[in-house]
């Protein structure tokens, strides 16, 4: 059902050329689609019933991102509904979450989630940035790399360090901050893949106490979970987006005619889609292992060693697939005229996201 | 072929250093360290300095500005150039076109073209392959039809790498239909500003038009511009390509980025109190990475054993045109792995000359996906490393 509302909206609205109009427009995202994402209720999928949610289920998520993958959706649906959101739902109380989640879901509040800094890597509990009370506030200061949707969310959710050292599991906290306050510094860029982010600098920054969600310095795991469902869906937006490189490259070799025949008739490219094939299967197999995990009730431990297991297996699936269907498209494959390298560029964009192969098999060993 | 260099060959490699840390221009040497995009006057620029110094064409024969170095003294100077970071020459000039006059041209061209390309006084470019002849070259179908002192081409190029700042242009055109396609094809030099040839932009994913479609309507070119004989093109555009080929394995600049690579990883924080550098499945990758480069080197020195004894480059080129090609983007991925999230800015005003701003991510980070998205192209061009496969499925194995 899901599915087929996903296919339906890509066919009426993100063409290829839909998209190249929408990544050149200034805000880099389509407020029309946004409008729409809420219409269809997509933007309640990630929330449980109890928060007024669709049921928050990893497997609609895995379902709902791997449409997003064939067609490259770049609206800030990870960001604003899965990061920020998440956090909201899993840490916020009664009324933060009916502040901030209804709006969300209707379309009328966008989210980023800034976790990363400089130095950091990929270790969620790196945190230097710093929040100190004082009175009724916390003032921040520090800054958070590649901040999705940190351009143009409203609402920056923060993680911050109340107490400890750099790299102390206990003593982060997480912080809503208003991305308008004062000492806000926002550097915008797009990424590679087309996506909008920035690096935002905290100087100063007065955030009233009321705005922590969750407890004082304990934010450490929820912001882990929540980063967990994030690589889940974004391991699935990649298993969209490997099959339709698979997709493309198999009819492309139908077509393109060299020594008088179709390329696609050579065994050695033949075998080489067949090998694309396999890590697709792989790569889809292993991200339903994981939403399957993610909605059961294991301890939190083996969800988190199921998703790393998926984004290692999926990272190692983008090298393959990503690279030889450039190849066997020959020049045209690494031009910006045809979609497939800009799926080439999402899917390698995605292998970094959230942690890469490297960090995520090693992280599969230690859990 | 020996492992260790001669005293003669350690004093050759001091003067070529002494010369680089004394003439190659500061301001291009800061370009290339900080990675901004050198531009047409960098190439041309440290070109002429070579040309001044008598060193811009080591692979030519001596009697044509050649250096009449040894094979070890050539690999001695490339290495001590990579080291530095001093661009190589833009190929198509000196490294292509040049060795097809001056093995094929008449003596009214070798005088006409080789010393301007010697001197870097004119850009060239490669119009081999067509939208619809890629791999399969040979069945290329821009025509050139005989009109009294004339030849009138007409068709499509596409693919040339820096077609926009060419003065020229060297073409495979069809001059006969009649035949099998290998012996109706003639080389073609071609004069951009000749009316009736348009050049467009491509943009590669990394958002740079690097290379061209280039149109040819009703091109008058006159016929002493046909290298060689009509219809033998393709005999001399293989001899070029194999030439293409050993200079793709890239050998001295793989090693310096490892070098560079491993510095790096040295100093960036793995997040956990350490460096990347010291992590053991970082550690692997780099070391295997410079084993295979130590591999190819060897591969290389070997053929360049036999070329200096008087062959031409055979089938082993292709070796070196996969290796080389496979291992430098092996070294892509690893830049980029380094840069983390860091690669994912898409801010390429920074690695431009006149950037004034606040820098996103250390060392190049950024810089890093964009030249893997680039690099794809190595192992797509110059004949492509399935073609490669297939002539050493044909030629060597025999298959
Ligand atoms: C960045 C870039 C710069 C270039 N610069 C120049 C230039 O300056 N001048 C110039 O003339 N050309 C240039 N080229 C063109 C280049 O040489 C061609 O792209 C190349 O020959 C491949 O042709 P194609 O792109 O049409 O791919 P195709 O020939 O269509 O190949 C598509 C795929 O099929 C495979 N394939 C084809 N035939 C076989 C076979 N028989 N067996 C197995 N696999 C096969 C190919 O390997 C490839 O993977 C450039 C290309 C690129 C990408
Ligand atoms: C960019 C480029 C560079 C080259 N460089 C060199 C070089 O340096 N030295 C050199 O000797 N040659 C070179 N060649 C030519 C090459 O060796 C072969 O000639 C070429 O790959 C095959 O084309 P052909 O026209 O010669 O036909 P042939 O290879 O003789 O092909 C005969 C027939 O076999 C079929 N065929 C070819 N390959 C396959 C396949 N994989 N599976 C099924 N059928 C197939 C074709 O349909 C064709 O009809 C180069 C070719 C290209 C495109």
């Amino acid at each position: 059902m899901l599915q087929d509302s996903v296919q339906k909206f890509v066919q009426r609205h993100y063409s290829f050329d839909d998209r190249n109009a929408i990544l050149a427009s200034p805000i880099g995202y389509s407020e029309e689609c946004w409008a729409l994402f809420a219409e269809l209720g997509w933007l309640t999928v990630p929330f449980a019933e109890e928060d007024g949610g669709f049921g928050g289920l990893a497997t609609d998520l895995m379902v709902l991102m791997e449409e997003f993958g064939k067609a490259m959706v770049v609206e800030p649906f990870v960001p604003t509904a899965v990061l920020g959101g998440g956090i909201v739902a899993a840490l916020g109380n009664a009324e933060q979450k009916s502040a901030m989640l209804a709006a969300l879901m209707e379309g009328r509040l966008q989210l980023a989630g800034a976790f990363y800094e400089t130095g950091g890597r990929y270790n969620l509990a790196n945190v230097a940035t710093s929040a100190t009370r004082e009175g009724e506030d916390y003032v921040v200061s520090g800054e958070k790399i590649l901040v999705l949707n940190g351009a143009h969310a409203a609402g920056l959710v923060v993680s911050v360090r109340t107490s400890g050292d750099q790299r102390d599991a206990t003593g982060i906290s997480i912080l809503h901050i208003d991305s308008a306050s004062a000492g806000v510094k926002r550097q915008e860029y797009t990424t590679v893949d087309g996506h909008k982010a920035a690096q935002i600098r905290f100087e100063n920054v007065r955030v009233p106490a009321a705005n922590l969600i969750g407890e004082e310095g304990a934010a450490l795991n929820a912001l882990e979970q929540v980063v967990d469902r994030a690589t889940l869906c974004v391991s699935a937006e990649a298993v969209g987006a490997l099959d339709a490189l698979l997709q493309k490259t198999v009819e492309y070799s139908k077509t393109r005619k060299q020594f008088g025949t179709a390329i696609g008739t050579f065994q050695a490219l033949q075998h080489r889609m067949a090998d694309m094939f396999i890590e697709c299967q792989l790569a889809r197999s292993i991200v339903m292992m994981a939403a399957m995990k993610l909605d059961s009730d294991i301890d939190a431990d083996e969800k988190a060693k199921a998703v790393s297991a998926a984004k290692s297996r999926v990272g190692k699936a983008i090298r393959k697939v990503g690279q030889e269907a450039v190849q066997l498209h020959g020049g045209i494959g690494i031009t910006n005229e045809l979609d497939v390298g800009h799926l080439f560029k999402r899917v390698t964009g995605i292998e970094t996201l959230f942690g890469n192969t490297d960090y995520h098999t090693a992280r599969f060993a230690q859990k | 072929m020996n492992a260790e260099f001669t005293p003669q060959e350690l004093q050759f490699q001091e003067d070529v250093r002494q010369f680089l840390e004394a003439e190659f221009p500061k301001d291009i040497r800061a370009k290339v360290d900080n990675r901004i995009r050198l531009e047409k006057d960098d190439y041309v620029r440290w070109q002429k300095l070579l040309y001044q110094k008598g060193w811009a064409a080591p692979n030519w024969p001596e009697e044509h500005g050649g250096t009449g170095w040894s094979a070890v003294q050539k690999y001695i100077f490339a290495e001590e150039m990579a080291r530095v970071g001093a661009p190589e020459p833009v190929a198509f000039g000196m490294k292509m076109v040049a060795p097809v006059i001056y093995t094929y041209g008449n003596e009214e061209q070798k005088k006409r073209f080789l010393p301007d390309i010697l001197a870097s006084n004119v850009w060239w470019c490669q119009g081999y392959s067509e939208p619809n002849s890629g791999s399969d070259l040979a069945s290329l179908k821009t025509s050139a039809v005989r009109d009294g002192d004339h030849y009138v081409v007409n068709g499509t190029k596409t693919w040339n790498t820096l077609g926009q700042y060419a003065d020229w242009i060297f073409c495979l055109v069809r001059t006969d239909n009649s035949v099998k396609k290998q012996e109706g094809i003639s080389f073609l030099l071609i004069d951009m500003k000749t009316p009736g040839i348009k050049v467009n932009p491509i943009y590669l994913i990394d958002g740079t038009p690097e290379v061209n479609e280039v149109y040819f309507e009703d091109v008058r070119v006159p016929v002493e511009n046909l290298i060689g004989e009509e219809n033998q093109g393709w005999t001399y555009a293989k001899v070029l390509l194999t030439h293409e080929r050993t200079n793709i394995a890239g050998v001295p600049r793989s090693k310096v980025r490892l070098e560079k690579l491993r510095s790096l990883a040295a100093n960036t924080a793995d997040g956990n109190g350490g460096n990347v550098g010291d992590d053991p499945i970082f550690q692997k990758k780099i070391a295997e990475a410079e084993i295979q480069v130590l591999a190819l080197e060897y591969t290389e020195l070997r053929a360049l054993a036999a070329v200096s004894v008087g062959k031409a480059p055979g089938p082993e080129s292709s070796i070196l045109k996969v290796v080389g090609t496979e291992v430098a983007q092996f070294i892509d991925e690893l830049y980029m792995e380094l840069a983390g999230l860091q690669s994912l800015p898409f801010v390429p005003d920074q690695f431009s000359a006149d950037f004034a701003g606040v820098e996103i991510g250390e060392n190049g980070a950024a810089a890093t996906a964009l030249n893997y998205f680039n690099n794809r192209k190595a192992s797509i061009y110059g004949g492509s490393n399935e073609i490669q496969k297939n002539i050493i499925c044909k030629a060597v194995l025999g298959l």
